[in-house]
């Protein structure tokens, strides 16, 4: 995926955006928060964004692969894997030195990945390729590679880690697969373009996005099938520009943080009742999200405006936008 | 990947159009099969074209022999990989047509054997002939290649869905950017073929409807000059019958592009070029790489050695119209499928960022055209600020309360 043509009318709110960020306050607001690292994928800049969360500054950007999109670090930190779809393999970089210390056979175009609860096994979605493989990271083994839909993008992966979610973009399904077998066990229709999966953390529902639907669809994960599905409408927003691509969950399944694409606009989403409650202006184009660890901070990716937005987890605002490289698309944040 | 078996009959197939038919998939035996024979989670699916003659000397842009049909091969690979978990599988049965063989009949032939769904790269008259002999047999035709008014209009027909935009939605495309740009007045360039002219009358119609002004209109009458070698001396009388006049942008129409890519850079005034050649609207592009269209020019790319072209792309999303039909609702039935085309409810995502949909008044595919320069995208129509009722899609082309399209039923 890459960037739109359509600027949207949205230096304004960039400008909003800016402006809030100005008052630092509202973050101190929050309690003295600890100092985490965010990494950004820049799409077309070859690069990650280092970011600290203490002085909301860019310390670093390193050199990876081509295309960097998808990005998690490893349960202890220490490594970060990206994704470098142009060069078919994902980069492990050192996260002390910043640099790219070995590169895992991820089979061609990996786009979006999810790290196993035991932290070795990474399920990747591979999108030219119409298959998901799963690579050993400290063997740099293929351990498996699942046939699924075409276009395959978004990867959940259930709390007990037994149940690998895959969303296909053109076949327009969330492929059920078990991680045992590497099966996949069941397909659930989703509307057009699915681009992300998120369970909930009591592991009963699971929430995907249709991009080009413009919907998200909440499946019942024991009976698979949907049970309800999320529409948005924005005054002054073309129905058109609302995309839903990432989401996010709070661990008490109280809120649900969906970004919106060329809307440029997060969804603030009620996880229970499932009402739209409000949708907050960030930069252009907004994809990927990632909390903090203590989910006091959450941070997107805004291609468009090449920056990335800080949201106020409790508070429900944007406090500050950090530009970083071109095109960001992923965002990962480290665990401590 | 390729297989051994899809590399041999590719040309195969090439040489068997010269006598008819050309069963092009290994698994579908091409004589008797009847309708009775065809399971019903599977799916036929008819392409009819006509491949273009190879050039006779070198040609740095010639039409590739598999043009289009290279477009319905990934649609079928993309409707089956689906299939895969929907239970559903598809099969293409491609028919090359010679220069003289009858198109009807191979419809009909088509038809006969129980196929029915028909994708057609055929100019709007044999379009509209496989239209009428297939009346009423619960055939769905895809247009694909003929971009006529009347099809959408006066001629229409409750059988035939239309995937490429009309020339109404590609001249509105355009104007509607000229709008954006202030640029107001135009000098339309008309060829010498009843295409060209059908052309610049849906251009007028468009600068009428966007409040352009023509200020002058001239035919082209130098020959196919872009076609002449590159050391053919300039033809003087072609620069300066652009002199004298006042305009902000050159509008050539000349569909078979024998001339309009000698404008630009040749008119006396320093002026744009737009229309069949230089800024054109279409429906694809090898710049085109938003939506996830990027993954689709290297699945296209992978699998023919080749750039994806507009025909490739409107035959890909005829396909892919049936299969995502047969998805949606759970059916290869033709007779659920066929009224669902034009339901509100069915949608096609194409890589345009927005779902598309059939226009229930005339069966035109709505979709979001891209203007675009030889080596950049240059805007998206509908253009910002173009609303619509409906949805602002329906600013491109015939709108309902102006169709001259009616169905009988």
């Amino acid at each position: 995926m890459s960037r739109g043509f359509r600027a949207d009318a949205s230096g304004t709110i960039l400008g909003l955006a800016l402006l809030a960020g100005t008052s630092l306050a509202s973050l101190s607001l929050a309690g003295p928060a600890q100092a985490y690292t965010v990494y950004v994928t820049n799409e077309k800049g070859n690069s990650v964004s280092v970011i600290d969360t203490e002085t909301m500054a860019v310390t670093g950007t390193w050199k990876v692969g081509r295309r960097p999109r998808g990005v998690t670090t490893s349960k202890d930190g220490k490594e970060l894997f990206v994704c470098a779809s142009d060069d078919d393999r994902i980069d492990v970089l050192d996260t002390a030195t910043g640099k790219v210390v070995r590169s895992l056979r991820s089979g061609p175009d990996p786009e979006q990945f999810i790290l196993g609860p035991q932290g070795n096994l990474l399920y990747v979605a591979n999108e030219d390729d119409s298959q998901v493989t799963v690579i050993d990271v400290e063997k740099n083994k293929v351990m498996a590679e699942v046939p699924v839909g075409v276009e395959p993008e978004g990867m959940g992966l259930s709390p007990d880690g037994k149940i690998l979610v895959n969303t296909s973009e053109t076949t327009n399904m969330a492929h059920f697969i078990d991680t045992t077998t590497f099966a996949v066990i069941d397909n659930v229709l989703v509307d057009a373009r699915p681009r992300f999966a998120e369970f909930t953390a009591d592991g009963k529902f699971l929430w995907v996005s249709a991009e080009v639907g413009g919907t998200i669809s909440v499946i019942d994960v024991a009976a698979r099938r949907v049970v309800k599905k999320i529409t948005f409408k924005i005054p002054g927003v073309n129905d058109e520009a609302i995309q839903p691509v990432g989401i996010r969950i709070t661990r008490d399944g109280a809120k649900a943080f969906v970004a919106l694409g060329p809307a440029n606009r997060i969804a603030v989403i009620d996880a229970k009742t499932h009402a739209v409650e409000k949708y907050l202006p960030v930069g252009q184009r907004v994809w990927q999200l990632a909390f903090t660890p203590d989910q006091k901070l959450l941070f997107s990716t805004n291609g468009s405006s090449n920056d990335i937005s800080v949201v106020d987890v409790a508070a429900e605002k944007v406090v500050k936008s950090i530009p970083v490289g071109l095109l960001p698309w992923g965002v990962a944040v480290s665990p401590n | 990947m390729l297989s051994p078996a899809r590399l041999l009959l590719a040309p195969l197939a090439l040489s068997l159009g010269l006598y008819g038919l050309a069963p092009a998939s290994a698994q579908e035996p091409a004589s008797s099969a009847v309708a009775s024979a065809i399971p019903p989670s599977e799916t036929q699916i008819g392409l009819i074209y006509r491949p273009e003659p190879a050039p006779s000397s070198y040609d740095a842009e010639a039409v590739p022999e598999d043009e289009g049909v290279a477009g319905a091969r990934m649609a079928v690979k993309d409707n089956n990989n689906t299939g895969r978990f929907t239970k559903q599988t598809y099969v293409l049965n491609e028919v090359a047509l010679d220069a003289q063989a009858s198109a009807v009949d191979a419809a009909r032939d088509l038809a006969g054997r129980g196929i029915r769904y028909l994708v057609v790269a055929l100019p709007a008259a044999e379009l509209l002939a496989i239209a009428d002999a297939l009346k009423g047999q619960g055939v769905t035709i895809f247009n694909i290649a003929a971009p006529d008014d009347r099809l959408r209009g006066a001629d229409c027909r409750s059988n035939v869905f239309h995937v490429l935009p009309s020339r109404a939605m590609q001249t509105d495309a355009l104007a509607q950017f000229f709008t954006l740009m202030r640029w107001r007045k135009m000098f339309l360039i008309v060829g010498p073929q009843e295409n060209d002219r059908l052309y610049a009358d849906a251009f007028k119609t468009s600068a009428k409807k966007f409040n352009l002004k023509i200020n002058a209109e001239k035919p082209w009458t130098f020959g196919p000059l872009a076609k002449a070698r590159g050391d053919t001396p300039t033809r003087s009388e072609a620069m300066v019958f652009t002199r004298g006049l006042d305009y902000d942008i050159a509008v050539v129409a000349d569909e078979a592009g024998d001339w309009g890519d000698y404008v630009p850079f040749r008119t006396v005034d320093p002026r744009p070029v737009a229309g069949t050649q230089g800024l054109i609207a279409t429906t694809w592009h090898p710049m085109l790489e938003t939506w996830g269209a990027a993954q689709a020019q290297n699945r296209f790319r992978r699998q023919s050695g080749r750039l994806m072209r507009p025909l490739d792309y409107q035959a890909w999303a005829a396909v892919r119209s049936v299969g995502e039909a047969a998805t949606q609702k759970k059916t290869a039935d033709p007779a659920v499928l066929r009224p669902y085309f034009a339901d509100p409810a069915f949608s096609l995502p194409a890589y345009k960022g927005v779902s598309l949909t059939y226009r229930p008044w005339d069966h035109q595919l709505r979709q979001p055209i891209i203007v675009v320069q030889p080596k950049a995208m240059v805007s998206v129509a509908p253009e910002q600020g173009f609303t619509h009722q409906r949805t602002p899609l329906d600013t491109l082309g015939i709108d309902l309360p102006e169709t001259a399209c009616k169905f009988p039923d």
